[in-house]
């Protein structure tokens, strides 16, 4: 390692301080002069029509400022376009107050401003609606008859349908010599990220506001909020400087800033929106998803059909779908294959993208499908994956950019100790525990969007960089800060990354693992640009050593530019500035994906997932004692914060499999446990000894960094894990997530 | 939430004298289960009566018939780890930490214990039928979504479960009940206190209107050689009990003397079967006997779907939870099951 450089080195994140102190601001936490407070009021109702509201008592409520509803609100856009994001799927989006229909359970249907928050809950308790109930279905199980494709549109470009079918499935399937068939039935999850999702805006005049909101993407909301309530984009300024996590459900806007926007523009004040926890259940969540795996072998494992048939919610209003289908075929070879996948709409709210959406729900299916076919055909469950390794992508038939997914099974196995796994299951115990050992891998898309970064060398002789994207708590703000700094040969100290607001050059929502490559790529375009121009202008100083001197000739380090050939020639950062007459030096460039070099590849993460559980051979109670993940992500820019991201999603993996579910009460068609008391989700208590190995992976085809972004791929392979390993501990096999420990009784 | 008044009690007449003055006032402990139900609007005081800094009630002292008196307001956490309670009454000590998070124990008061009310979520959703809450607009939960429901003592009109853990290890100790109301002092046993909810789901326990708890008294008898807690849950660091068992023994040598088993988790109230503990009475501490015992408790049980597994999962649990009361040792913090 090149002791300068910083990339590589496990930095603490440079915000951490002012988080675990509480200087750090979210977005209801900003302050501005005489500020209103909203409280959204939901519908009780899930499918029918507000035939009247009376808002007297609330009226009459000292402190209530008005109550907006599809009555009175004030005019907005009409058309479907001016309210989609970049992530809205094809269909009608959904209009907050647009007429009187509700269209699912918890549907916001007015707003109540206040002076106070309190004032504001309290008087939302007071309004007298009376509807009109229509019949609705909310069963996922119950309207399986429903299935559809899904509409094309605008989101198909990233969420593409499961490939046409090859060869011949069926005649494959019936004839094969091993195979198994599973249905997997996965729950409702919402993502609850601690953050409650919140707006403040500041009215700032006529036509102009500058919105504190929770969100990943600060231009996709600053377009909608410009779009619908006809204001020019420069006038909207959407910031999100820290936000809480969001893992997906900040990629599109939420109805809170649609309500405090149009309240702040109503009243001409500054107002903030706030939901509460319950209030987090009543939009996009991870659908409830039915899957039938067909996989087939021959007596030697060597795949020889797959096949993977998905039935998911979304909403009767637009088309959701996360591509869960077409997975097993980017990791095994088989000639036969036939991938289905259709929605099923009810009356819900649209889903939308969860950490690893589609991956995360396939790989349990196919993952725990694999394991009960290494069983069948008495082949150790890693062994089967070997035989069947492709180093190419087998749908595409296109090589890998890179693919160290061996490495990570090897490395992961040993450090886990998977030699020590007797092969029957039941077979081994711990007092009353019975003990099981699991395995599963985990695969990814590597993502890069286009994104513009600004880079300036400031009279100080520092380095700083302005780009729209969010930092959701994943270490955007460090990594980004260490690739720069390695770029201009800065200490980090000297690198200031601007970020969380609309204003700055163009990035996508964070989302699908893909900010650091995407911003990451277009800092280093930037900083060569930057690179360029110093040295330019450092030539023109009279009697210049950089004069006519060629990039190739000179090199960036401890803010100095120096000749390579006698580093002893030098002149710093500061001083060219200086001869700029202390005007910064600036570069705005894109980095994007290189799309037609890239055609001829497939591009993806891998992991490895083992895992040891304890099951109470009576009680059936589990613990997941320890695991193991194994990640190939290319190149690891800060294995810190990279490990803290695979921790995350390992806790993810232990959550989907065994805690987390919304529940549907299909009589009532609404979510009922929608409070964190109920909703359960593992805290350090429940989660045992977690490792992470980050496997070696150089990849020079990917991008101009050779990272592939770590979000997501550390959570895939762990629910299968650790179902797989339940079914090895106890010889049962639970086709559902999360799994009970009920149905583990002895 | 409303706007409310709020008063602070000098002592325990003023208390009850201030929390009659109208309709809609309540007494405020720790807070957490108060304070949660009003957010939700399933309660609206009008005003707060303050007992935090009632002298009377936050004490733990010892009386002269060797039993233990708890004030009312002593903290869930502070009896917890009482000396005394921790070295005489462990079942107890056990009981409360395998409840809540550590947060809530340092807030949640004795007396709140007692009264915290169901987490069936229908009753935690006012927009939805429930006869508790609401009576006669009906039960959503028994065609609903019942895992978490009760198979004991269940009526037409409701299937919720009361839901704390210290109770289940007071009701197996006998304790009782100490209140002060309009009409004067008197002592509640615990088997007394809290009941089924028959055609009145509204009513979780046998308290008179305006009554404060002033203690709690454990009789002399602690089980301080045999005993054990065990708690059954989907999260194991946190989360109301699905099935949850106390057992305390006296032995003589391998022959069981005195039995107590209360069940949580199962029933509007901690369940106790008195056939069954007279049952074990005499017999050898077996695990034969403990399953005889089991079935006698289990008696009628009765599912309603999602929660079917409880019958099940409770004798196996009532069985695993007798073997280690007669090991206490092999309890693990949080009162899971041991290795
Ligand atoms: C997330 C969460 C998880 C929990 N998990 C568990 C668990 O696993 N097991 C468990 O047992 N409990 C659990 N609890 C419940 C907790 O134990 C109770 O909330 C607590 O014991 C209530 O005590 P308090 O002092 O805060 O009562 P408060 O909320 O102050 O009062 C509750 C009720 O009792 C009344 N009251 C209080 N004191 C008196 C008195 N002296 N006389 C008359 N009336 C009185 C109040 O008027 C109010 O109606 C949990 C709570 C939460 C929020």
């Amino acid at each position: 390692m090149d002791l300068n450089k910083t990339v590589g080195k496990p930095i603490s994140r440079l915000e951490g301080k002012l988080k675990v102190t509480g200087a750090a601001k979210y977005a209801a936490e900003y302050q501005a002069d005489n500020l209103l407070h909203g409280y959204v009021v939901n519908s009780p109702v899930t499918k029918g029509k507000i035939i009247n509201i009376d808002i007297s008592g609330a009226m009459a409520i000292p402190g209530v400022i008005q109550v907006l509803s599809h009555e009175n609100r004030p005019k907005l856009a009409w058309f479907d376009l001016q309210y989609t994001d970049m992530d809205a799927p094809p269909g009608t989006v959904f209009k907050p107050l647009h007429d009187e229909n509700i269209l699912y359970n918890g549907q916001p249907i007015a707003l109540v401003v206040a002076e106070d928050f309190e004032t504001a809950r309290y008087a939302s308790t007071q309004i007298r609606f009376e509807f009109e109930e229509k019949n609705f279905q909310t069963s996922l199980d119950q309207n399986i008859g429903e299935a559809r494709a899904a509409k094309k549109g605008f989101a198909t470009a990233l969420k593409p349908p499961p490939p046409p079918p090859t060869g011949d499935f069926d005649e494959a399937f019936a004839n094969a010599a091993v195979k198994v068939e599973a249905e997997f039935h996965h729950g409702t999850e919402h993502h609850n990220p601690i953050e409650l999702f919140a707006t403040t805006t500041v009215y700032e005049g006529p036509g102009k506001l500058t919105i504190y909101d929770k969100t990943q993407g600060t231009i996709n909301n600053q377009l909608y909020v410009a779009n619908i309530f006809g204001l020019r984009y420069k006038n909207v300024r959407v910031l999100a400087p820290f936000v809480g996590g969001a893992f997906g459900s900040g990629l599109r806007p939420q109805y809170q800033l649609f309500l405090c926007v149009m309240a702040a523009l109503h009243l001409e004040r500054n107002v903030r929106v706030v939901l509460d926890r319950k209030q987090m259940f009543s939009f996009s969540h991870r659908p409830p998803a039915i899957q039938t795996l067909r996989f087939a072998s021959d007596i030697n494992g060597r795949l020889t059909a797959l096949g993977h048939r998905v039935l998911a919610e979304t909403s009767n209003f637009e088309d959701y779908t996360e591509p869960t289908a077409s997975w097993s075929h980017r990791l095994y070879p088989a000639p036969n294959t036939l991938f289905e996948q259709k929605v099923v709409p009810l009356d819900v709210y649209t889903p939308m993208d969860m950490r690893a959406p589609g991956g995360s729900t396939a790989l349990h299916a196919i993952e725990c499908t694999m394991d009960e076919l290494s069983y069948k055909l008495k082949i150790d469950p890693l062994e089967l994956r070997l035989i069947n390794y492709s180093d190419m992508d087998p749908s595409s038939k296109k090589p890998y950019t890179s693919k160290a997914l061996r490495a990570c099974y090897l490395e992961a196995a040993e450090r886990f100790g998977w030699d020590k796994r007797s092969p029957e299951p039941a077979s081994m115990t711990r007092g009353n525990k019975l003990v099981g050992y699991g395995m599963a891998t985990g695969i990814w898309d590597a993502f890069q969007f286009p994104a513009r970064v600004e880079a300036m060398i400031t009279s100080d002789g520092k380095l700083v960089l302005n780009n729209a994207t969010t930092d959701i708590g994943t270490g955007t703000l460090t990594v980004m800060t260490q690739i720069a700094a390695d770029e201009l040969g800065l200490s980090i100290e000297e690198v200031d990354f601007q970020y969380g607001d609309s204003k700055k050059p163009f990035s996508m929502f964070q989302g699908g693992s893909a900010i650091t490559s995407s911003t990451g790529v277009a800092i280093v375009i930037a900083a060569k640009a930057l690179r360029k121009k110093l040295l330019k202008k450092a030539g023109e100083i009279p009697h210049s050593p950089f004069h006519k001197i060629a990039e190739e000739e000179v090199f960036f380090a401890a803010g100095q530019l120096c000749l390579k050939s006698d580093p002893g020639i030098f002149i710093t950062l500061k001083d060219i500035i200086a001869f700029n007459n202390g005007r910064p030096i600036k570069t705005t460039n894109m980095g994007k994906p290189h799309m037609l070099k890239l055609r001829k590849y497939s591009l993806a993460t891998h992991s490895a997932s083992f895992v040891e559980v304890e099951v109470d051979k009576d009680l059936g109670v589990v613990t997941v004692t320890r695991a193991v993940t194994a990640v190939a992500a290319g190149k690891i820019i800060n294995p810190k914060t990279a490990k803290s991201q695979i921790l995350g999603s390992m806790v993810w993996g232990i959550s989907k499999a065994l805690h987390e579910e919304t529940i549907m009460d299909t009589n009532l068609g609404k979510y009922i446990n929608t409070n964190l008391g109920e909703y359960h989700i593992p805290v350090h208590a429940d989660i045992g000894e977690l490792d992470v190995i980050f496997a070696e992976e150089q990849d020079e085809l990917i991008n101009e960094i050779g990272t592939k972004g770590v979000g997501e791929i550390g959570l895939v392979g762990m629910p299968a894990a650790i179902s797989n390993a339940i079914f090895h501990a106890t010889g049962k096999r639970i086709y559902k997530l999360p799994i009970h420990f009920d149905e583990l009784i002895g | 939430m409303n706007n409310f008044g709020y008063k602070q009690a000098s002592n325990i007449d003023d208390a009850v004298t201030l929390v009659a003055a109208s309709e809609k006032t309540s007494f405020i402990a720790g807070g957490t289960n108060l304070i949660d139900l009003w957010k939700y609007n399933i309660t609206n005081p009008a005003e707060l009566i303050d007992i935090n800094h009632l002298n009377e009630l936050s004490n733990i002292e010892q009386l002269e018939n060797g039993g233990l008196r708890l004030g009312a307001g002593v903290k869930n956490a502070d009896t917890a780890y009482h000396p005394i309670v921790e070295q005489k009454y462990p079942l107890l000590s056990k009981a409360i930490l395998a409840g809540a998070s550590a947060q809530i124990r340092n807030m949640a008061t004795n007396g709140g214990n007692l009264l915290q009310r169901t987490r069936c979520y229908y009753f935690y959703d006012p927009e939805v039928p429930c006869n508790k809450r609401n009576p006669g607009s009906g039960c959503p939960a028994k065609d609903g979504y019942n895992r978490m429901h009760a198979i004991l003592g269940t009526s037409e009109q409701c299937i919720a479960v009361f839901p704390s853990d210290m109770c289940v290890a007071l009701a197996a100790l006998d304790a009782v009940v100490n209140v002060s109301g309009p009409e004067g002092a008197r002592s509640i046993p615990f088997k007394e206190f809290h009941r089924l909810p028959g055609d009145r789901p509204d009513l979780d326990n046998n308290l008179k209107k305006n009554e404060l708890i002033t203690s709690i008294d454990l009789p002399e008898k602690g089980f301080e050689g045999n005993y054990s807690y065990l708690k059954l849950r989907d999260r194991h660091s946190y989360a109301f009990a699905l099935v949850s068992v106390a057992t305390t023994f006296t032995l003589d040598g391998s022959i069981i003397s005195d039995a107590r088993i209360a069940l949580g988790g199962v029933a509007h109230q901690p369940w106790r079967s008195f056939e069954a503990e007279q049952f074990l009475e005499g017999k050898t501490a077996s695990e034969e006997n403990f399953a005889l015992a089991a079935d006698l408790i289990l008696k009628g049980a009765k599912g309603f779907g999602d929660n079917d597994f409880k019958i099940k999962l409770a004798k196996k649990a009532i069985i695993r939870n007798c073997l280690m009361a007669l090991r206490p040792e092999t309890q693990l913090p949080g009162a899971q099951p041991a290795a």
